[in-house]
């Protein structure tokens, strides 16, 4: 044998064992029987699939899909223009870039208990508020959409900054340059110039947003109170208070096609690698 | 004693495209070859064959009377200096030279390692990164890298080609000396034909994954076998069959005696040692002359006649 | 759109990333249990050292985190000289993929291997599942980080190495391990940091006898707000940041 195969003999047992086996059991398990006490048993059905057309079902699939393309979208919104300032802020590019990946790699469940501690009755801003009067009871800002939106913004805004930086650094300087100089004022420029041209970077980071807020899981939970179900809690209600494993199996798998599915998409755009 | 080294047919195959096509060559002990041809004609690809970084396809390689094929690189007495040197970053100087004798468990690696860097002028350097060092410098340190172990054959992939002007040229005579002082068979891979004519015993022309001809430079230079190293290894005037190297042209305010054009002057190019004089022949098709600086005075629009001798023609259809 | 307007708005969205852990932080010093500033104080540090459930979860959570990352280090260092040397394509795939992968999806995909497993073997949930599920996703993490520097690596230091007379395993060993160091180390952190950190896939793959910090402090997030877990959140903040600018100053030489 040789050194490469040996040197992959570890990641292959690890990949096969502990990454393909798993998804290979819940695709079986969603087209089995749910048991009388949990777990599953013959035979294969797959009535799991059919469930999620239940509108109970589609409800949590319309919500999941509306908060994340939200989300998507107000990453956009505010990462566009911090990515523009970062890439043009000369030799301090580095410095800025690092204050905005420097919270993302604090613990996600720190970051999302931050905004408990912030948006609860008692918390940061109601407190604030109503000691200086501006309020009389307290806003019911926390559990609810609102909520779970703000923490999916806070803790994904960082992976559309990334990879739309890495598109507006190298886009040549002297092109804004030449739009200015052939009459463009400077709102034009962005539009005709700078935006078409940082089009893969804004694909890119709207796929990195989208796909983690489809799947998540611990912000609904913790910032929606059990009101915002997503796909992410379904499929956890299922495989633990519910024990209804084989419609879990089936939602995981919806959940993990359509991630696939926007990855595979985007990974077919030829920038798609030269940015990752 | 035998050939050092003899390839026989040789051929590699990638997918999609052969890069070496069936190659034939015997090197003798102690002298300087050039492997020389464009790039993409599988020059690096046969020297790779003969370090062992690749697997013939078909054909055998023999080193000092042994058929290589199946053998590693680590099991070859043969050492390569590489085009980008790879030098190992996080060793010094003199740590990069140790490298192979500690390999072998030579038990005075150090101190061969340090003659062998004085031997190319660099002791004061021993201590030093690679990144650290000049050009030129990583350039020594490879070959003393190489040459302390003598190998029965040392492969050069181009490696003056990342050099600036001025140092290539010393490289090549410094070079030259080493190979002649430590009798060292060199085969040296280039695609500048000046390196190949001027460094060499003999040289092998490649093209097309083929080697086209083997000779010494000065009668591959002037008996070239065919139209493709006529024109690699300098340029050539066609008239028809017949191809003359411009600096065999004469030019002439009267006819000559043996083949005699007339033409018109177009433009003049002056090299400081030597004059190109751009021509037109009356029917149509340009000539270009080289002729020794302050011989004698053209104008451009002027008419001249061109000669050569016969000795001089290259007959190749 | 220009100058200034860009330079707020990019302030403000900087403020926006930054001002809830500050805040937090600020917080976990103030000496009342409300959201009032009243003075600076040590006391929900103190309360946090002396909890028992923080503590065993914290020892926990360095174990695993300690196994994992140097399991998946090993492997995940190993898996990019690998495809270094020559690209397998499903094997990446499959890598990429476990980045991609929901954490949810992840977690219950793991529980449902253990508990099929465990209907043969005689064996349940604990320290050594959570540490197979954390090695299963980091070892991408590491893959990347290695791969990352593999990518600018001159494929001929190796081949020299070999033709000096090092056989493959010492070219490995002399010549590239020693370049892979500080992006080995980097990994080694990161995948220490996203180990010590997994909250989703460790409370489904977990034992009743290996719950972790992250585990600790959800359960009380969930209780409400405490202002012990504020401390426990500042110093899981501080202990991050200084194992990623570690990671990131590695992987930078």
């Amino acid at each position: 044998m040789t050194l490469r195969s040996w040197s992959l003999l570890p990641v292959r047992l690890v990949a096969t064992v502990l990454l393909g086996a798993p998804l290979g059991i819940v695709l079986v398990y969603s087209l089995l029987t749910r048991g009388d006490y949990g777990g599953v048993e013959f035979p294969w059905t797959a009535e799991s699939f059919t469930r999620l057309l239940d509108p109970l079902y589609l409800g949590i699939l319309w919500r999941s899909l509306w908060i994340a393309t939200s989300a998507t979208v107000i990453c956009a919104l505010a990462g566009f223009p911090l990515a523009l300032f970062i890439a043009r802020s000369g030799r301090w590019r580095n410095l800025w870039l690092q204050l905005v990946l420097l919270p993302f790699w604090t613990s996600f469940l720190v970051r999302t208990y931050a905004w408990i501690f912030i948006l609860r009755d008692t918390g940061l801003v109601n407190t604030t508020l109503l000691s200086l009067g501006l309020i009389h009871k307290p806003l019911p800002l926390l559990y609810n959409d609102g909520a779970v939106l703000a923490g999916l913004v806070y803790n994904y805004l960082p992976f559309f900054v990334l990879p739309l930086y890495a598109t507006l650094e190298r886009l040549d300087g002297a092109l804004p340059e030449a739009a200015a100089d052939l009459g463009a004022p400077p709102w034009r420029t962005l539009w005709r110039v700078t935006l078409p041209l940082s089009k893969p970077g804004i694909v890119a980071g709207s796929v990195l947003v989208f796909v983690p807020c489809l799947g998540a899981y611990l912000t609904p939970d913790l910032l929606g109170g059990g009101k915002t179900v997503m796909l992410g809690n379904l499929v956890q209600n299922q495989f633990t208070s519910a024990r209804d494993w084989p419609f879990g199996a089936a939602v995981s798998m919806v959940v993990l096609l359509v991630s696939a599915l926007l990855l595979a998409a985007f990974l077919r755009h030829r920038t798609a690698q030269e940015l990752l | 004693m035998g050939p050092v080294l003899e390839l026989r047919k040789v051929v590699k195959d990638y997918p999609g495209h052969r890069a070496v096509d069936g190659i034939s060559l015997s090197l003798e002990r102690g002298r300087f070859y050039s492997l020389v041809g464009p790039s993409g004609c599988g020059k690096t690809t046969t020297l790779r064959l003969v370090g062992g970084f690749e697997k013939p396809t078909s054909g055998e390689v023999w080193l000092d009377g042994v058929m290589v094929n199946a053998l590693p690189p680590h099991q070859r007495d043969v050492s390569t200096v590489f085009q980008s040197y790879a030098l190992f970053p996080h060793l010094s100087a003199l740590e990069n030279v140790a490298f192979g004798l500690r390999e072998r468990r030579v038990p005075d690696a150090v101190k061969r390692a340090q003659d062998a860097l004085a031997r190319v002028h660099l002791s004061t350097k021993a201590a030093s990164k690679p990144a650290q060092l000049s050009g030129g410098e990583r350039q020594r340190v490879a070959l003393a890298r190489s040459l302390v172990l003598e190998p029965k054959l040392l492969l050069l992939d181009e490696p003056l080609a990342a050099l600036d002007p001025n140092l290539r040229g010393q490289m090549r005579a410094e070079l030259k000396a080493l190979q002649r002082s430590t009798g060292i068979t060199f085969l040296f891979i280039t695609h500048d034909r000046e390196e190949a004519l001027s460094m060499s015993d003999e040289l092998a022309v490649m093209n097309a994954g083929r080697i086209e001809q083997m000779a010494a430079p000065e009668s591959a230079y002037l008996q070239p076998v065919s139209r493709f190293v006529a024109g690699f290894l300098g340029p050539v005037n066609w008239f028809g069959d017949i191809g003359v190297r411009p600096e065999r042209i004469r030019l002439t305010t009267v006819p000559g005696e043996e083949a005699s054009l007339q033409a018109t002057v177009d433009s003049l190019l002056f090299f400081g040692n030597s004059i190109q004089v751009h021509v037109r022949l009356n029917d149509g098709p340009r000539v270009s002359a080289e002729i020794p600086a302050g011989s004698q005075v053209f104008r451009e629009g002027e008419s001249v006649w061109l000669s050569w001798s016969r000795a001089d023609e290259m007959r190749l259809p | 759109m220009k100058g200034r307007g860009l330079g707020v708005w990019a302030a403000l969205t900087l403020v926006f990333l930054h001002a809830p852990l500050l805040v937090l932080v600020l917080f976990s010093f103030n000496s009342s249990r409300f959201t009032v500033w009243e003075g600076f104080s040590f006391t929900w540090y103190q309360a946090a050292l002396a909890d028992p459930q923080l503590a065993e979860g914290l020892l926990n959570s360095i174990v695993i985190a300690a196994f994992a990352s140097v399991i998946a280090t090993v492997i995940g260092t190993l898996a990019a000289y690998g495809m270094w040397k020559r690209p397998a394509t499903w094997l990446a795939g499959t890598l990429y993929l476990s980045l991609l992968t929901p954490e949810i999806v992840t977690g219950v995909s793991l529980l449902a291997l253990f508990q099929w497993t465990f209907r043969y073997l005689n064996l349940h949930l604990g320290l050594y599942t959570v540490i197979a599920a954390h090695v299963a996703f980091s070892v991408a993490y590491v893959m990347i980080v290695v791969s990352a520097r593999l990518r600018q690596y001159d494929r001929s230091l190796e081949e020299a190495a070999m033709d000096l007379g090092a056989t493959e395993w010492s070219a490995f060993r002399r010549v590239t391990l020693p370049y892979l160091a500080p992006a080995v180390a980097a990994a080694a952190l990161l995948a220490l940091v996203v180990s010590f950190d997994d909250y989703v896939i460790t409370s489904l793959v977990a034992g009743v006898d290996s719950e972790t910090l992250p585990m600790v402090v959800y359960a009380m997030a969930r209780r409400g707000v405490s202002p012990i877990l504020n401390a426990v959140s500042a110093f899981v903040v501080v202990v991050f940041g200084a194992l990623i600018v570690a990671s990131q100053r590695l992987q930078e030489s």
